[in-house]
């Protein structure tokens, strides 16, 4: 399957099979997003069997933004393109933080009226909702 | 200072906040708080907290203001963020109980003013817990060492699982003891061991012969399918004053109330029975919470 080359935009590889309609969403990419964006779905991989890959014009992504990835996808690379090569390239990285993102497993959280979440990573890779508490596991935040 | 989850505080925080309570109840310490206003913002009912801590206010020379959210434009559709906003322009210091958990946190977090948590549904009612550690070391003269069983359903109780960490803080030896589905969460038990190199002994038999202090909460029948074991399981963990006999001498018995007939009656005026005069405990402590919240 051949897919055109990006001159400005972020290339998501080695996400988990399945993931990347959940990478979208934590990139914010909806349907009104102006540019390109090609999502390859279980694309065989020696390392994975099958992967996703997510490929995004007009868009770089920060590498805070893109580390929320590691919650349903650990492994993720990134790469940044700019002048249509690679400027920069990084796995993601659980987050310390997740905030403004995600949502509490707790259905009586107060976040699920409309406050914004804010979750901390335990020593145990876990994490706390700062508000009602609650521990989850970094899957169930996205 | 918001006061809104023990897990916020240290050790240090504690022993001050209960010292102080010591102070006031004996009569030792004037409040530095006269001339003060509290808000109190129950969004749900609990009379013997909002009481309490308005007398705590009326002790500590304070005066309170009284949220009432039946009457008030909550009716209306207005949300929680812009209702403490607005209170907070009356009053020195917020207290506030909520249904919805982590609703105190997020007060604290929009407001200037120190905010009290009153209890944030099933998450943390942290002046209870203050109340329960000062009751059991004015009782026992310490914590540390004693064995202390929390007993009764230790899944649902907020008081218990709070309690449970405050104890470990604190170097407490803590047995769980509770019918089996009742249990304290086991990751959270874990968490608790792990953090504080706590031994919990877990039970699921009705037993507290080694306990120094048994703080008993109780076991609500609807958490039962079957009406008939709820029955059972409730008559087998009821607290009998035959039951006594086989326990230490010196037992300090604890309930937050209200209680139902978790423990029986004739048991109520028994040296052993400390429940009211914890509960009476609630003021000098929420004076003690008062003055660290507004001082700190
Ligand atoms: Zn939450």
């Amino acid at each position: 399957m051949q897919v055109d080359k990006i001159e400005m935009g972020t290339v998501i590889d080695h996400i988990r099979a399945g993931k990347a309609a959940k990478v979208m969403k934590i990139l914010e990419i909806g349907e009104n997003y102006p540019h390109r964006v090609a999502i390859l779905i279980n694309v065989p991989s020696k390392m994975m069997k099958t992967k996703d890959i997510v490929k995004i014009e007009g868009k770089v992504v920060s590498e805070e933004h893109a580390n929320i990835i590691a919650l349903v996808s650990p492994g993720a690379s990134i790469n940044i393109i700019r002048n249509s090569a690679i400027e920069k390239k990084f796995t993601v990285a659980l987050p310390k933080e997740v905030s403004g993102l995600g949502r509490c497993a707790n259905p009586n959280c107060i976040t699920a009226e409309g406050a914004k979440t804010k979750f901390r990573m335990e020593g145990d890779g876990r994490y706390r909702c700062h508000f009602c508490e609650r521990r989850s596991g970094a899957e169930e935040l996205v | 200072m918001d006061v809104i989850s023990i897990r916020d505080m240290e050790k240090k925080d504690i022993e001050e906040i209960l010292d102080s309570a010591e102070a006031y109840a004996a009569g030792k310490k004037k409040s530095p708080l006269s001339g003060k206003v509290l808000a109190t913002l129950f969004f749900e009912a609990s009379t013997r907290t909002k009481l309490s801590f308005q007398s705590a206010a009326l002790r500590s020379g304070m005066e309170y203001i009284d949220f009432l959210p039946e009457t008030s434009s909550l009716k209306k559709g207005e949300s929680f963020e812009d209702t403490v906003k607005t209170v907070e322009g009356y009053a020195d210091a917020l207290v506030i109980r909520h249904p919805k958990e982590g609703s105190a946190r997020l007060a604290a977090d929009i407001l200037g003013k120190p905010v009290i948590n009153g209890g944030d549904g099933g998450n943390q009612h942290p002046t209870q817990t203050l109340i329960d550690l000062y009751s059991i070391r004015k009782s026992k003269g310490r914590i540390k060492g004693l064995n202390v069983t929390l007993f009764g359903d230790l899944k649902h109780a907020r008081t218990m699982r709070s309690l449970a960490y405050a104890l470990g803080m604190f170097e407490a030896k803590v047995t769980l003891v509770s019918p089996v589905g009742l249990e304290m969460d086991p990751l959270y038990v874990k968490e608790l061991e792990d953090r504080f190199s706590l031994q919990v002994h877990v039970k699921t038999e009705p037993e507290f012969s080694e306990a120094d202090v048994l703080y008993v909460c109780r076991i609500q029948q609807e958490r039962f399918a079957d009406p008939m074991e709820a029955k059972r399981v409730t008559e087998r963990f009821r607290i009998k004053k035959d039951d006594l006999k086989g326990a230490k001498d010196d037992l300090v018995i604890l309930h937050p109330l209200p209680k139902i007939n978790e423990i029986e009656g004739a048991i109520d005026g028994m040296k052993q029975a400390r429940y009211f005069e914890q509960a009476h405990n609630g003021v000098p402590v929420r004076q003690a919470v008062l003055e660290y919240a507004l001082h700190k």
